[in-house]
């Protein structure tokens, strides 16, 4: 797969997920971000980094201050996700279909 | 080659699960055998041109299959199923999960239930898989039905994918 983090790891932590789903109402600044959780400023920190890694956070400098968003492309990666796991089974039906056939001619 | 009405996919949001039902024309043993057997699994289970390479295959409960999908360039990408509960011939349960080429299993996998059942010669198999991944995504995807209907078109249609229609 690829060496950058994915969108799937991203998203396997509470408190990222907690930070993905505060940023998706309104771009925040990493104090106002920090104040929902019981965690000190750098471990939110750390997980925006995350974020940022897997592109699913940009950030925006609007006076002194940085404000993070979401990146609302990222999304469409889970749909295709589930596209990709859907083309797979109808790949193993169909392969599976023709296995089987071949089966019941050597049998006969 | 695909005919619809014998291949459907759905996944269901509520119970974070995704179901697969099919028929073959073949009886049920030959079907069985066919998800039983890592010679025979090997033959149809990697979609092309991935290629399926068991390991090994220990089909009894708490027995394991780990297994590889190579890539044509000879990447591996490796995976343990562990069987839960067998019924021999109609029913049988893994826990399927990624690891890597040693077998140290990701933190996350999924639930396999599958059924086999006879019908007019045919053999349908039923298939339901409860994912842990697909439950961390719906955590986010709530998220974003509350705060983004308004400025994100596509969401609308990927939860109609998600909730199956």
């Amino acid at each position: 797969m690829e060496t950058r983090r994915d969108i799937f790891q991203a998203i396997a932590d509470p408190t990222r997920r907690a930070i993905i789903t505060l940023i998706a109402l309104h771009a925040m600044t990493p104090n106002a971000l920090a104040e929902h959780f019981n965690t000190s400023r750098q471990a939110v920190s750390k997980h925006i980094k995350i974020l940022a890694e897997c592109d699913l956070v940009k950030q925006e400098q609007q006076g002194r201050e940085i404000y993070y968003s979401l990146e609302l492309e990222k999304m469409k990666e889970i749909d295709q996700w589930i596209n990709q796991f859907r083309q797979i089974w109808e790949a193993r039906y169909n392969q599976l279909n023709a296995l089987l056939s071949n089966m019941k001619k050597q049998k006969k | 080659m695909s005919n619809h009405s014998l291949f459907d996919f759905a996944v269901d949001k509520s119970t974070k699960t995704v179901t697969i039902d099919m028929e073959f024309d073949a009886d049920p043993s030959l079907v069985w055998d066919a998800f039983t057997k890592a010679e025979l699994l090997d033959q149809w289970y990697a979609p092309k041109p991935l290629v399926s390479k068991t390991k090994y295959m220990d089909f009894r409960v708490g027995g394991r299959r780990f297994y590889a999908m190579v890539t044509p360039d000879g990447q591996e990408r490796w995976a343990l199923q562990t069987y839960t509960a067998i019924t021999p011939k109609t029913h049988f349960k893994l826990f399927n999960v990624f690891a890597d080429k040693d077998e140290n299993p990701d933190p996350y996998g999924s639930d396999w239930d599958l059924h086999f059942a006879a019908k007019d010669g045919k053999t349908i198999v039923h298939i339901s898989i409860y994912n842990e991944s697909l439950e961390r995504l719906e955590s986010v995807l709530e998220g974003f039905k509350t705060g983004m209907t308004m400025t994100y078109g596509n969401l609308k249609e990927l939860l109609q994918t998600l909730s199956g229609k």
